[in-house]
């Protein structure tokens, strides 16, 4: 099995990755139209502005959609266990890919309460994951 | 928009799952344009205008192997599996404009006995839609996929509208069934029920392997000319009353997206069937691109063939299989013909519309439709007329 693949901390990502790392979830809000966004992006979609500042998260939120990849389509997923990459939407609207932790795939439910975790994948690297309220 | 421009050459190469056979994705796609362009009544020296499909191939390569000396029009669509219909705007308006006499269409790749798509796609960020937003937001989490990204919204469809694995598997199954009308059908001679449809194994659930297109070795290439053109050459000529292309909105990122169902297609639909000045009732059939069974449902409602939220039923009880109320996919498709990226699809609605499609002709069929899908839901239709 190689090694997982993990971001590259460079310009924004940089930023939002630095935040896990010291167990924050930030997101970006727009300073123009304070619209809260993910992924990192440098100018607002809804008002053109780019003036943002990273606001924290209340870290809360519910599970919006997930898969199960029961067939490894990456030499570093194996298929067993399977892991379900999910999105959740936390309570500012945002929604992100992630990992609801400490869960079999088959109790998941659309609509589950979670709160994050963060989990270091590397000395580097803090991935943000979430688990059942 | 609509065009004053004619498809007037189909070429397809074998299309196999055979481990005796390696061809390179250049030479299927030479071999298919080269069929294309004698389809035509054409010499390959008419031919000043190429678009290869993105990623596969280029226009240097195909023109120094074609002897394409004098290309006056070059030019790529990067929409993904969307592109091969997309490019059939692009073409049109070139051919009407004057900016080429004679556009040539190829596409194809070495999908079985080549690279893998499913050993290549992750690995390389510059690759994938959305680049180094999937390299720093999907990937990491196991996310590598196109079966896994478009599953997450299928589940999503599936909880919010009531769509049930017995409607996507309809739609495996109505494919799998044209396919036994189709000579060059991978999965002709292998039929298949619903009961194998929900047997079969889970690949990134809720999609089964049966909800996944096929890896094939394949090429198909056509050529688009303007209507005056068209009168003189050798087979009746196809129209393209319309085409438009649409992307979702962001295109780089698929789960932030306020009306999550919401592609290309959605908005390129109501401008070719505008511009064409006809509804999506009006089709005789539509080819849809189907790499995998939810986004047939997602097309047919976004394209406007069915309410969002009616998908589901829609694809039940034979409504989209030959003889039924809308064909779809009569030549058995990505899921059970061969994956052609989308230009298998345009080239058997040029068959249906020259009343060439054998055993699989859809009686009487004036007026089609073909979709494409690509990346993170990038879309294109063309509204094709005899
Ligand atoms: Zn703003």
């Amino acid at each position: 099995m190689s090694a997982r693949p993990l971001p590259q901390l460079t310009g924004l990502s940089a930023a939002f990755y630095a935040f896990c790392k010291a167990r924050e979830l930030r997101f970006q809000r727009c300073s123009g139209c304070a619209a809260w966004r993910h992924v990192p992006r440098e100018r607002c979609g809804e008002c053109g502005s780019p003036e943002f500042t990273w606001e924290r998260s209340s870290g809360r939120g519910r599970l919006f959609t997930w898969v199960v990849a029961t067939r490894s389509m990456h030499p570093a997923f194996p298929s067993e266990p399977p892991l379900a990459p999910a999105v959740v939407e936390t309570d500012e609207g945002v929604r992100l890919v992630t990992e609801v932790v400490g869960c079999a795939p088959a109790e998941l439910q659309i609509g589950l309460p979670v709160e994050v975790v963060f989990e270091d994948v590397s000395d580097e690297v803090t991935l943000p994951k979430f688990r059942r309220l | 928009m609509t065009t004053r421009a004619c498809i007037v050459g189909i070429g397809e190469t074998r299309y196999a799952r055979d481990k005796t056979w390696s061809p390179t994705t250049l030479a299927l796609n030479l071999e298919a344009a080269t069929c294309a362009v004698e389809d035509a009544g054409l010499r390959l020296a008419d031919v000043d205008g190429v678009m290869p499909f993105p990623g596969l191939s280029n226009v240097e390569e195909i023109a120094a192997n074609l002897g394409l000396a004098e290309v006056a029009f070059a030019s790529t669509v990067h929409m993904g599996g969307a592109s091969p219909v997309a490019s059939l705007l692009h073409a049109g308006l070139a051919v009407t404009s004057g900016a080429a006499k004679h556009v040539l269409l190829p596409a194809g790749w070495a999908g079985y006995s080549g690279a893998r798509a499913r050993q290549t796609v992750a690995t390389d960020a510059a690759s994938m839609p959305g680049g180094g937003i999937a390299r720093d937001y999907y990937v990491p989490y196991g996310l590598t996929a196109p079966p896994q990204w478009y599953a997450l919204l299928a589940r999503r469809h599936m909880a919010e509208f009531g769509t049930r694995p017995e409607q996507l598997g309809a739609i495996a199954v109505a494919m799998r069934r044209h396919a036994q009308q189709n000579p060059n059908a991978v999965m002709r001679g292998r039929p298949m029920a619903l009961g194998d449809y929900l047997a079969s194994p889970m690949i990134a659930d809720p999609y089964r392997l049966l909800d996944c297109c096929l890896e094939t070795d394949g090429g198909a290439a056509i050529v688009v000319t303007s209507e005056e053109r068209a009168r003189d050459l050798a087979r009746p000529p196809v129209r393209i009353l319309a085409a438009a292309a649409g992307q979702p909105y962001p295109a780089d990122e698929i789960v932030s997206r306020k009306d999550l169902f919401r592609i290309g297609l959605t908005s390129a639909a109501p401008r070719a069937f505008g511009a064409a000045g006809i509804r999506p009732s009006d089709a005789d059939f539509a080819q849809i691109y189907d790499c995998f069974t939810f986004e047939v449902v997602q097309q047919l409602e976004e394209a406007g063939f069915c309410k969002r939220g009616e998908g589901g039923a829609f694809v039940e009880g034979g409504r989209i299989e030959l003889g039924g109320e809308l064909p779809v996919n009569t030549h058995g498709g990505l899921l059970s013909e061969a994956h052609v990226v989308g230009m298998s699809h345009v080239v058997e609605a040029v068959k249906q519309l020259r009343g060439d499609a054998g055993p699989r002709q859809v009686a009487g069929a004036e007026l089609g439709v073909v979709t494409g899908f690509g990346d993170f839901g990038d879309g294109s239709i063309a509204i094709l007329a005899r």
